[in-house]
């Protein structure tokens, strides 16, 4: 069977052309626009949740200052920051943003192959998003359950929220998940049919790898929050067991009986624990190519990266109950466990070290972006090495309900990754606007967000070794930890209102550049991947003019021997490369 | 395998190849039949979690065998036949007689609307005889998985209705011709689960 390009084939050079200012910006099927819809939304949903984290310093920092935040406020402020930055923050902004946008220019087509589901997919987002900010004026406020929503918690009475907050929350999620499948079926099935010609599996930049990865890892296991969802809803609203037992509730037997909290639990992290990956592995592909370009170096060893994040995606669903280990398990069920989470490490350490080579005697470009990789890099391998610790049964016990664990997930999978998006955003935004954001503004946001954030997540490893528990409203008289600790916590508090100031810097950069920047031009770092080739910037609705690319090499051409420029793009045939001499032989890279 | 001969390409030798290294055909089937099998394998990670769920919940001391409503075997040949007349729709579509076609769609969409109504009335008979779903949790998992399941029929059915629409355009009926053969895989899918659930009721 001979090769043709999906887009050859059908008529979508015609599709769906924008007719006016509601098609082209706000009915839009481009999936352009429907990224940086995806990418607004998120981001405004997580200032949300970013003032929350705000209500909790304010209390943990300076306890019995503010009257305005009551225990119920506490929780209910713990309990959607943190759902809100894990799921329509991290989830939505890497692949409803960023996948949206980089899989069909990096793979070379003209569209997602169902842009009306794609369209569909962001405004059942929105739904979701809406409903969950809508629990914040019902009666009774939003869910105060915790992220992990556990019953029999917290649908019994005297948690916050459990009135209305609580079926709004699962309501939400539910639509997550719908609008997700909608986009994920799209993500997944543009990259296997409508790649360009040329473009093989093994030629796709690791970006596209990690979005393609991470979409089927959340293909798989956001059902298993829908069917949780589904069921804690029922047991919620029509008073069904699935996972309430028999118990006593305010001094009265309530009417469950016969639920299993445990299978909830069982199921909430068989979704949980993928869930990390799919927000860590976008990130591993992104900082892989940013590194590349900015290093003006090969990936090194590509196929390995391709393999480990194939290896991790696998992993990551034999892992779930290492954050259950108190919750009284078998033992030899805990040691399956906590072997698989070590095996995880072994993938994850692969690419670190991989990224580290990629530095090794590059010819290293200090950008923004390079700088949020390196900043990554160090905050991701912190972030690893505790989760070590917790990986192991024993360790885990006395450390799992402290500020160790706080600091441990906040590093690896909250700063982390957020300093991947800034990295990406500094380093796409002029494809974007066809405008540069302002580089001193961008290095000022960084220093000063890598080091605020180090000051507030450090300190927590200590507070949890300390045996500070986490979740409490306030500590009360405990004898066992000092009044220093009560210090490093103001001090934490401190620094959590700085680095959440030092934000507005980056928000104000965002919007300023948009009409004030330095104007880009089409490939300003220099990069050989397909998005950057295309014939306008920003590029224009169906991407690629009239003819769709075609790809002669792999993406990481960079520096090499005998050509004359340090970068060869994608689109570039071997007999165009211009040489400086006759050592460049036309087939190969550089450093096979 | 293919597969592994595709992840194991060395990447950085042989530029300037445009049909893939080992000779890779980057696009072999169409982008609508990849979209289903995506899509049925997220359904298969739900149902097969609901069923994990199931069985789990069933092997504790209190369960409370189901009295099988009698109506669900004859629910199951229902819905037998209306996967074998889609068949054959998609058969007529692929030698293009639209006539059969048409008429084998029809037969296939009446037999899933028996087969959902069906449903209902195993429903109302589990009602009648006072079982109710915050009493018994084999009961409430049964409504659930029927119901489950159901919605994602009609859900096919919206999709066949559309078809219709679409044979009656012109210009549609290729487009349709292409999607009955969709229908018919996601028929099959949902008749395999049906018969995975209705295997773990008895059983329990």
């Amino acid at each position: 069977m001979a090769y043709v390009a999906l887009a050859d084939r059908d008529h979508e050079q015609h599709m769906h052309d924008p007719q006016s200012f509601f098609t082209k910006y706000i009915w839009s099927q481009d999936h352009k626009v429907i990224a940086i819809q995806y990418s607004l939304t998120a981001i405004s949903v997580g200032l949300i949740a970013l003032a929350l984290s705000l209500v909790m310093r304010l209390q943990l920092g300076f306890p019995d200052t503010f009257s305005f935040i009551s225990p119920d406020e506490y929780y209910q402020a713990i309990t959607m920051h943190g759902m809100i930055m894990v799921i329509y923050l991290l989830t939505a902004l890497l692949l409803g943003g960023f996948g949206n946008y980089l899989i069909p220019l990096m793979c070379g087509a003209r569209d997602m192959v169902f842009p009306y589901m794609n369209m569909l997919s962001y405004w059942v987002y929105l739904l979701s998003v809406l409903v969950l900010c809508s629990s914040f004026f019902v009666t009774g406020g939003p869910t105060g359950g915790g992220w992990t929503l556990y019953p029999p918690q917290v649908i019994l009475p005297g948690t916050p929220g459990v009135d209305g907050g609580i079926v709004l929350m699962l309501l939400s999620l539910v639509l997550f998940i719908v609008a997700f499948t909608m986009g994920g079926l799209n993500y997944v099935t543009t990259i296997l049919q409508a790649r360009c010609r040329g473009m093989t599996l093994m030629r796709m930049p690791l970006s596209v790898w990690g979005i393609f990865v991470a979409t089927i890892l959340g293909l798989l296991a956001f059902p298993a929050l829908l069917v949780t969802g589904i069921m804690l809803l029922l047991d919620s609203v029509i008073g069904t067991s699935f996972f309430m037992p028999a118990l006593l509730s305010m001094g009265e037997i309530s009417e469950h009986g016969g639920g299993s909290p445990i299978l909830f639990q069982h199921l909430f992290w068989f979704f949980g624990h993928p869930e990390v990956y799919i927000v860590a592995l976008p990130a591993f592909g992104v900082v892989s190519d940013l590194v590349a370009v900015h290093a003006r170096k090969n990936i090194f060893g590509y196929r390995m990266m391709v393999w480990a994040i194939l290896a991790i995606g696998v992993i990551s669903f034999v892992v779930w109950a290492h954050h259950m280990y108190v919750s009284g398990m078998n033992p030899y069920f805990g040691f399956f466990f906590a072997t698989t989470t070590l095996i995880i490490a072994i993938p994850t350490a692969l690419k670190v070290y991989n990224w580290v080579l990629t530095l090794w005697r590059g010819d290293i470009h200090m950008t923004v972006p390079m700088l949020f990789v390196i900043g990554f890099i160090f905050t991701f391998i912190n972030g690893g090495i505790t989760g070590l610790f917790l990986g192991n049964v024993a360790v885990d016990m006395p450390l799992s309900d402290t500020y160790f664990v706080i600091g441990h997930f906040h590093m690896v999978m909250g700063v982390s990754p957020i300093l991947v998006i800034f990295g990406a955003i500094y380093h796409w935004y002029p494809k974007i606007t066809g405008r540069m954001l302002n580089d001193r503004l961008g290095r000022i946001h960084f220093w000063l967000t890598l080091f605020g954030t180090y000051a507030i997540y450090l300190p927590m490893h200590y507070l949890g070794i300390l045996g500070l528990p986490r979740r409490y409203y306030a500590m009360g008289d405990t004898s066992f930890i000092p009044d220093s600790a009560q210090t490093m916590n103001a001090g934490i508090s401190i620094a959590a209102f700085f680095v959440a100031a030092v934000q507005m810097i980056f928000l104000f950069n965002l919007f300023w550049s948009r009409k004030r920047g330095k104007p880009s031009g089409g490939n300003p770092w220099k990069a050989t991947t397909l998005e950057w080739q295309t014939p306008q910037t920003p590029p224009v609705h169906g991407n690629w003019g009239p003819e769709l690319p075609v790809v002669y090499r792999w993406a990481y051409d960079f520096s090499v021997p005998g050509a004359a420029q340090d970068y060869i793009p994608q689109t570039m045939a071997p007999e165009d490369v211009p040489t400086v001499d006759d050592s460049y032989d036309g087939s190969d890279g550089a450093h096979s | 395998m293919n597969l592994l001969k595709k992840i194991t390409a060395r990447p950085w030798e042989h530029a300037g190849e445009l049909e893939g290294l080992h000779g890779e055909f980057i696009v072999t089937r169409t982008a609508s039949r990849t979209g289903l099998a995506v899509f049925l394998a997220v359904l298969s990670s739900m149902f097969l979690l609901f069923m994990i769920s199931y069985y789990t919940r069933s092997l504790f001391p209190d369960w409370e065998v189901l009295a099988d409503p009698s109506v669900l075997w004859i629910n199951t040949l229902v819905l037998v036949l209306a996967s074998v007349a889609l068949q054959f729709a998609s058969n007529n579509a692929r030698r293009n007689s639209d006539e059969k076609m048409r008429r084998w769609l029809i037969a296939g969409l009446v037999l899933t609307l028996i087969f959902v109504v069906g449903q209902f009335s195993a429903w109302n008979q589990l009602l009648n005889a006072g079982f109710y779903a915050w009493e018994n949790p084999s009961v409430a998992f049964f409504y659930l998985f029927t119901g489950l399941h159901a919605i994602h029929l009609v859900g096919g059915m919206v999709f066949l209705g559309r078809l219709g629409v679409n044979m009656g355009q012109e210009g549609g009926r290729e487009l349709a011709r292409q999607r009955v053969s969709l229908c018919a895989t996601y028929w099959h899918y949902l008749l395999l689960v049906w018969l995975a659930l209705f295997t773990l009721l008895l059983r329990t």
